[in-house]
């Protein structure tokens, strides 16, 4: 069989490890993006004292790099603290799995977020985090390192696709540096969209091309 | 291939008889085809290209002057709809109309012509994929050079009434074109009984050549020819002629028979009927009626194709989905979402498509796989659980 995904995504994929539900979790998210069509569930257990993420579990509706991701993060965090655990990157995922297509990065992503949403969560409820930031354009910078460039794989922020990020009253304009015709225009735009408009205080954000 | 190819709607097997027909033409005859002033060998290739033609436009039910060959369904249709504009832009109007879900080819020429500066209608469907002509009726306009409308949809093999969306045209003396990769032999159409001007057609889908399709173009069609070169194809399509091409094409239209397309029938509807009633959660996408011979099409519900198409892949079928992530452009089918789905309709949504070398064991197969694949995919997902 041909295919561009490395053996160990193939085997994640056939058996994804800690797949399901943590009924009683201590912190849970789903991350989705149903313009590339993926979506994330993690579910975990956290050591009250230690922090220790003690289980883990997650869900997947996505393609294959999405379900090895998924099924990776869920290694790479269990046993760890949750301040270790944030910081897993998406870069260890990727190398756990003996690399991933640049093409699928942006599905991959996903599952490195669901597992900081659901740390964030956990630390919401257990009253870690008191109050919300208003929105910058370095929070966006960072938030918008999570929008993957399928041409290379790496984030639009470093690759300098994302020429210009502005934020005035609500209101958000990114400028990406590839003209609109391009093939991936529109899943760039979708994916920015995506990651901007959660923001609490995001009222409205504009994607505009540079030629 | 060892396995069960079920893609048969993006490329098929080769007929040996039609890769028989063409052989000659590498080895012995292979000159170019030379006016009737040429050398004997060069007239033996004109005279095979002529009878080529000949069959295809016969086929049609047109005359032999009325086929031009091109390399491919997708060159004819940017002839077509690029042609026709070019011809006319000057002297009627700049405004075109196509339907949402037409395949590639048309739908990026008419984005094309709408860059340079020509409007274009893009006419709706209902859920099953068929043009509403009342639409098509009130969207010509004085301006309007060319309508295009699909005989039959590349995903999801709804087939248009296309007797009717060429009728309307006629009458508004309109010139009409229609992408017929997909139905070419497949389903009757015959150009004395529908007024179309223009016809894509292509042999990649009924297990002819790749790299060689053709145009009919109605007598007396104004065209602008694309391809500048020589007089090729009376002046309408320069390049040497691929003559092992055209006569495989032709051979290959010839070998398709009624009782073939009726045992496609039988199977796609198998397929469906199993597909539908033995997968929980699991729609189909397109007419169940109006449908050419070859096509199914469903969307399993809660499950992404990639994934779907992969495990299949692992267990030896091939068929292909609307899912972004399997796209070369990472968007979910412009077919899915244009007939009123969401992406998740899209991104569940798996083709398979037969063809000759298909048999009901095989059909029997992939269902047994789908429904183990989908069910493992199942419960992984996060979504469709209470």
């Amino acid at each position: 069989m041909k295919t561009p995904y490395s053996e160990k995504v193939i085997e994640h994929f056939k058996n994804p490890r800690n797949v399901g539900r943590i009924e009683d979790a201590d912190g849970k998210s789903t991350e989705g993006s149903p313009a590339c069509g993926d979506m994330v569930s993690v579910y975990i257990k956290v050591d009250d004292d230690t922090k220790v993420i003690e289980d883990i579990k997650f869900e997947s509706y996505g393609c294959a790099s999405n379900i090895a991701t998924g099924s990776i993060i869920t290694e790479l965090a269990k046993g760890k603290t949750i301040e270790e655990a944030k910081k897993v990157t998406w870069k260890q995922a990727a190398e756990a799995l003996g690399g991933l297509p640049p093409v699928k990065a942006h599905c991959s992503v996903l599952a490195v977020e669901g597992l900081r949403a659901a740390i964030r969560d956990f630390e919401e409820r257990h009253g870690l985090i008191t109050e919300r930031e208003p929105t910058t354009v370095e929070i966006l910078r960072k938030r918008l390192r999570h929008v993957m460039n399928p041409l290379t794989g790496l984030d639009a922020v470093r690759t300098e696709l994302i020429k210009d990020i502005q934020v005035e009253d609500g209101t958000v304009k990114v400028v990406v540096d590839l003209p609109e015709t391009h093939q991936f225009a529109n899943v760039i735009k979708e994916d920015i969209k995506e990651k901007v408009e959660p923001l609490w205080d995001v009222k409205e954000v504009i994607v505009k091309f540079s030629e | 291939m060892d396995g069960v190819y079920l893609d048969n709607a993006a490329a098929t097997r080769m007929d040996e008889r039609v890769f028989e027909a063409m052989k000659p033409y590498f080895f012995e005859t292979y000159a170019v085809a030379t006016s009737e002033f040429g050398y004997s060998l060069g007239i033996e290739a004109k005279e095979a290209l002529d009878d080529a033609r000949l069959t295809l436009a016969s086929l049609l039910g047109g005359a032999p002057e009325e086929f031009v060959f091109t390399s491919g369904s997708t060159e004819s249709s940017n002839l077509a709809v690029k042609g026709v504009a070019q011809a006319l832009a000057k002297k009627k109007g700049t405004h075109i109309i196509v339907t949402k879900i037409e395949d590639f080819p048309v739908l990026n020429s008419a984005k094309a012509l709408e860059r340079q500066g020509m409007t274009v209608t893009y006419l709706e469907t209902d859920e099953t994929g068929l043009v509403n002509l009342e639409q098509l009726k009130e969207a010509i306009t004085s301006d309007t050079v060319l309508v295009s409308i699909q005989h039959a949809n590349q995903e999801i093999g709804t087939l248009q009434d296309i007797k009717a969306a060429a009728e309307i045209c006629e009458e508004k003396e309109v010139l009409f074109h229609t992408d017929a990769t997909h139905t070419f032999t497949r389903v009757p159409f015959d150009v004395r009984k529908i007024p179309a001007d223009l016809v894509t057609v292509s042999p990649h889908t009924i297990h002819g050549p790749k790299g060689v399709g053709g145009l009919y173009i109605r007598e007396g069609t104004p065209i602008a020819k694309l391809m500048d070169g020589g007089f090729q194809e009376s002046n309408r399509r320069a390049g040497l002629e691929n003559i092992p091409g055209a006569v495989g094409f032709a051979k290959a239209a010839e070998l398709v028979t009624p009782e073939e397309n009726e045992q496609l029938k039988e199977m796609r509807d198998l397929l469906i009927d199993r597909l539908l009633s033995e997968i929980p959660d699991t729609i189909l996408n397109g007419h169940r009626k109006k449908r050419v011979p070859q096509n199914a099409n469903v969307t399993f519900h809660y499950v992404e194709g990639e994934s779907i198409t992969l495990h299949l892949d692992m267990r030896g079928f091939a068929v292909s989905t609307g899912s972004a992530c399997f796209s070369k452009s990472l968007e979910a089918s412009h077919v899915i979402m244009g007939i009123g789905g969401d992406h998740e309709r899209a991104h569940g949504s798996v083709r398979f498509t037969l063809g000759r070398y298909n048999t009901g064991e095989d059909v029997n197969a992939a269902v047994d796989a789908a429904a183990d694949v989908v069910k493992s995919l199942r419960k992984i997902s996060p979504l469709g659980k209470k």
